[in-house]
């Protein structure tokens, strides 16, 4: 295949994939829901649980985005070394946005900074953002593609503890950004957690962490029971959706580390929101590609 | 059986509601959110629509343009109200707007004007977006579009527009502070109990 075809085939790809994940949720956070729905014993909890899969039925049924705030798009690339068309893949995925903002439609959500100009376009200035793995030897490459609306991302919060706080302050500081900032982001949240070194590195990994699915364990046993504590813990005070209250308050936490620096724990959060608009999609050398994170997905 | 406002609302409809009463709109509800705001406030500028007795909603949606003076609502959910504390009480006093609907608590400032003026401040759920747009039957107009589609005020006419969680009603209280006290009151105890089990460092 020549290059112009790949790159055309990417963008086609991608920008229905794009578009895709604005309006339905990955089969995790679907599951997750009915799961948190059902269990759910407060009336006014109850309403907002139907409010939402009744929102979801609607989007599917009128193609729309299921949440006006579609974010400015990122992707997450994980690169195989010998994909043939590395080098297509940016102005691929910039094309991808530009075309998926006008058929999906997608909500103007561009601004140059400093100029304060929505570009209308939601590309700029090293947006749609992306974020780069490369895995020596593949010869695919895996992307996860993730919109975050405004209200989900205001609670992200970065800070470098001193290691005699240890993970005790990293629990304080999780509880803290949850439950001061998290209720306004539409809980029931995921929760990213990043243990590293600096704020950017724990940063990312938080990030990062929100691509995980629901319900999947950090390999580390500590790490993963500390997922477990934090995520009961946060239940049990009972957030409930949008803060209104309830049984639970996050559909789950997820933890990514890194090896630290001995005299620094960089710990940070981010919060997706219960419409945890993200979606997996591996791409083949041949530009054959399987959705991952929505089970029967057709674009 | 549903309780609807219908716009103009007056104070007497609202006297009654309490936090975490479930209400529905019918009538007119205009988008305002951040810069809309800032230019009544702080810039002095007159809103290009008369906002008494009407509903606000802090919204930015997705709205497809069918022709010249026709948009069609795609998509259209709350944005975090907390933004517009700085402005609302103020923002309540001028306009003389009774229902601000929105997504997640607001502040004292807020409650005091609501108190005032009776106005009643209540959330609509976040991330509902097409539940919220099959409720508009029609944007009737579209003012200040040179800000951009997500801060435009859209002059929606809706019809059972809801469900929407009384948050702040006219008395003084407030749902997300008094959700809040409950919060912190578990959170102590259980931050104590996690902490005892994640002494990985030895």
């Amino acid at each position: 295949m020549d290059k112009n075809t790949a790159s055309q085939t990417l963008t086609d790809i991608m920008a229905k994939f794009t578009a895709y994940i604005g309006k339905h949720l990955p089969t995790d956070v679907s599951e997750k829901l009915a799961e948190l729905r059902a269990a759910e014993t407060n009336t006014l909890a109850s309403a907002v649980y139907s409010s939402m899969a009744e929102n979801q039925e609607l989007a599917n049924k009128l193609d729309r985005p299921s949440c006006q705030d579609t974010g400015v798009i990122q992707y997450f690339i994980t690169a195989g070394s010998d994909f043939p068309f590395l080098g297509e893949l940016e102005e691929s995925l910039r094309n991808a946005t530009l075309v998926a903002t006008k058929t999906a439609p997608l909500r103007h959500n561009a601004v140059e900074t400093f100029d304060e100009r929505n570009t209308g376009t939601n590309t700029g200035d090293r947006v749609p953002w992306l974020d780069w793995e490369i895995v020596s030897g593949d010869d695919g490459v895996t992307i996860d593609t993730y919109m975050a609306g405004g209200g989900c991302t205001l609670p992200g919060a970065a800070k470098v503890l001193m290691p005699g706080e240890g993970y005790e302050g990293v629990t304080d500081f999780v509880f803290d950004v949850i439950t001061n900032r998290g209720i306004n982001a539409c809980p029931p949240l995921l929760v990213g957690v990043g243990v590293s070194t600096a704020v950017e590195t724990a940063a990312r990994l938080s990030k990062k962490a929100l691509m995980r699915p629901v319900g999947s364990k950090h390999p580390n046993e500590k790490a993963a029971k500390m997922e477990t504590l934090l995520e009961d813990g946060l239940n049990e005070v009972g957030i409930g959706p949008q803060g209104l209250t309830g049984n639970a308050s996050v559909m789950g936490v997820n933890i990514e580390s890194s090896a630290r620096h001995p005299s620094t724990i960089g710990v940070a959060v981010s919060t997706g929101c219960w419409a945890h608009r993200r979606g997996k999609i591996r791409i083949a050398a041949d530009l054959s590609y399987e959705i991952l994170s929505h089970k029967g997905a057709q674009l | 059986m549903k309780k609807i406002l219908t716009t103009p609302i007056k104070d007497e409809d609202l006297l009654s509601l309490n936090v975490g009463d479930v209400v529905y709109l019918t009538g007119y509800l205009v988008t305002c959110r951040d810069v809309a705001h800032r230019r009544l406030i702080e810039l002095k500028r007159e809103l290009p629509v008369d906002l008494k007795g009407l509903a606000i909603f802090h919204a930015g949606p997705i709205v497809r343009r069918k022709d010249a003076d026709h948009f069609e609502m795609v998509s259209i959910g709350p944005t975090t109200s907390m933004r517009m504390e700085k402005f609302e009480k103020q923002f309540i006093e001028e306009t003389g707007v009774k229902l601000i609907v929105g997504k997640g608590g607001m502040g004292p400032e807020t409650v005091e004007g609501c108190q005032a003026h009776k106005a009643v401040h209540a959330v609509f759920p976040g991330g509902c977006a097409v539940l919220a747009a099959t409720k508009v039957e029609e944007i009737e107009r579209a003012e200040w579009q040179d800000l951009g589609m997500p801060e435009t005020l859209w002059v929606n006419r809706v019809k059972d527009f809801g469900p929407l969680i009384i948050s702040i009603d006219t008395k003084g209280n407030n749902l997300f502070d008094q959700n809040k006290v409950k919060f912190n009151a578990k959170k102590g105890a259980v931050i104590d109990r996690i902490k005892k089990e994640v002494r990985f460092i030895k």
